[in-house]
């Protein structure tokens, strides 16, 4: 057992854990943070993406002991001191960027890391950004529109209509 | 997984010491130990994790004009900072997806050689030199076959120092599944002729393509690209048989000799 320490959403926590705890059990069983979700435990799917001093990373496939005094961001840290929707997550409900939910936390954070770096990403720099968040319900669109809109720009008429 | 503990050192001298205890393994970025762990196909007692020690990490141009990377150095790092290398850049940028590219590192894909991965062929097109905690070893002596190198045990690779080409590019025709190339081709063109590497396409992983080598040397030119290799020993699974990957090797190599002149 090693013990850890890292600020998650702006907190200071402290836990014991296991050589082989990952970073996203560790944010899900120890921290109760569950809005981080597990797809594929095979570091494909990018429902478990969680921010990394800052940088999108597969939480699925860090350890939480390499995370030792890291700053760790997570879907629940998302909304605003207020409780409402940040842009991005409100762009995804305005524009249905979502059907079912269960990839969304990963796609608000790599959507949220994406426009840290690039604040005006075209719609193909969008859909290459997304290549490591699987969605099995919308087909994408609506989520490179929430992402257009979220940024600021105009959203596009996509391939589908 | 099994379980295990898990350091964090913070120098390589730290580092190598701890690699010395009994089925230590070093932990690089882990996007491709932490699945093999989890399907318990590794049992390491001690996963000694590189991602602490700040003299592994960073790009750097030497004294002699070549580009030395760390071996800690994640793709997405390479990819914004070796831009005086723009081939192997444009290489890192596009390895598995951005998640993947910030926490894999050089250092762990050249340690792992899977027959499918893009740095190899990039060490060796560029005549590259792995720089190891012991010793400095030369591309062409390094990869020694399908997940196979020159490493010893509880060695690990600090540096790589590129020579950088005066025209280069990689073609990677991607399996979609898992991002790796199918094939991936990378060509540099020094002044004293070209190197042309193949990855994705071996049964004893990546390998210089020398027809090409000598035809490119004389001809920089996609028409110059010798008839494809023979599918003989090439990787034949469900994405493509040998034959195919063979073709591939013909067609990638000259859309990088394209993509470089």
């Amino acid at each position: 057992m090693t013990n850890v320490t890292m600020t998650v959403n702006g907190k200071s926590v402290t836990r014991e854990v296991k050589g082989n705890t990952l970073l996203s059990d560790f944010l899900r069983e120890d921290l109760r943070l569950t809005g981080t979700h597990v797809g594929c435990d095979t570091s494909q799917c990018g429902a478990c993406v969680v921010h990394v001093n800052g940088e999108a990373v597969k939480s699925c496939t860090m350890f939480a002991a390499e995370a030792d005094g890291a700053e760790v961001g997570t879907i629940e840290g998302q909304a605003n001191a207020d409780g409402s929707l940040n842009v991005i997550q409100q762009a995804f409900q305005d524009h249905h960027g979502l059907q079912c939910g269960f990839c969304t936390p990963g796609m608000v954070m790599s959507a949220a890391a994406l426009l840290k770096d690039n604040p005006k990403p075209s719609e193909a720099e969008i859909r290459d950004y997304l290549e490591g968040n699987i969605c099995r319900c919308t087909g994408y669109h609506n989520i490179v529109k929430a992402i257009m809109a979220a940024s600021g720009q105009d959203v596009p008429a996509v391939a589908a209509e | 997984m099994y379980s295990f503990d898990i350091q964090r050192p913070t120098s390589v001298a730290d580092a190598v010491a701890a690699l010395g205890t009994d089925e230590a393994q070093p932990l690089g970025g882990g996007q491709t130990l932490i699945p093999t762990l989890k399907q318990r196909l590794a049992a390491p007692s001690v996963l000694v994790s590189l991602s602490a020690i700040a003299e592994m990490k960073g790009v750097c141009t030497m004294d002699d004009g070549r580009l030395s990377i760390g071996g800690g150095t994640t793709h997405a790092t390479v990819a914004a900072e070796a831009s005086s290398y723009p081939a192997l850049a444009a290489l890192a940028g596009n390895i598995g997806d951005p998640a993947v590219r910030s926490r894999g590192t050089i250092g762990g894909s050249l340690a792992n050689n899977d027959p499918s991965a893009c740095y190899p062929a990039a060490a060796l097109a560029s005549g590259a030199t792995i720089v190891t905690n012991a010793r400095e070893i030369p591309a062409d002596d390094y990869f020694q076959g399908m997940f196979a190198t020159a490493l010893d045990e509880g060695e690990i690779i600090t540096e790589v120092r590129f020579p950088v080409p005066e025209k280069g590019a990689y073609m990677k025709f991607e399996q979609p599944a898992s991002r790796f190339a199918l094939v991936g081709v990378f060509v540099a063109k020094f002044s004293d002729g070209v190197r042309v590497a193949v990855t994705g396409a071996s049964e004893d992983g990546v390998f210089r393509w020398s027809e090409a080598e000598a035809a490119l040397s004389s001809n920089f030119s996609a028409d110059a690209v010798p008839a494809a290799p023979s599918g003989d020993g090439m990787i034949s699974d469900l994405h493509g048989s040998g034959a195919y990957r063979a073709h591939l090797v013909g067609v990638m190599t000259k859309r990088a000799v394209a993509a470089a002149s």
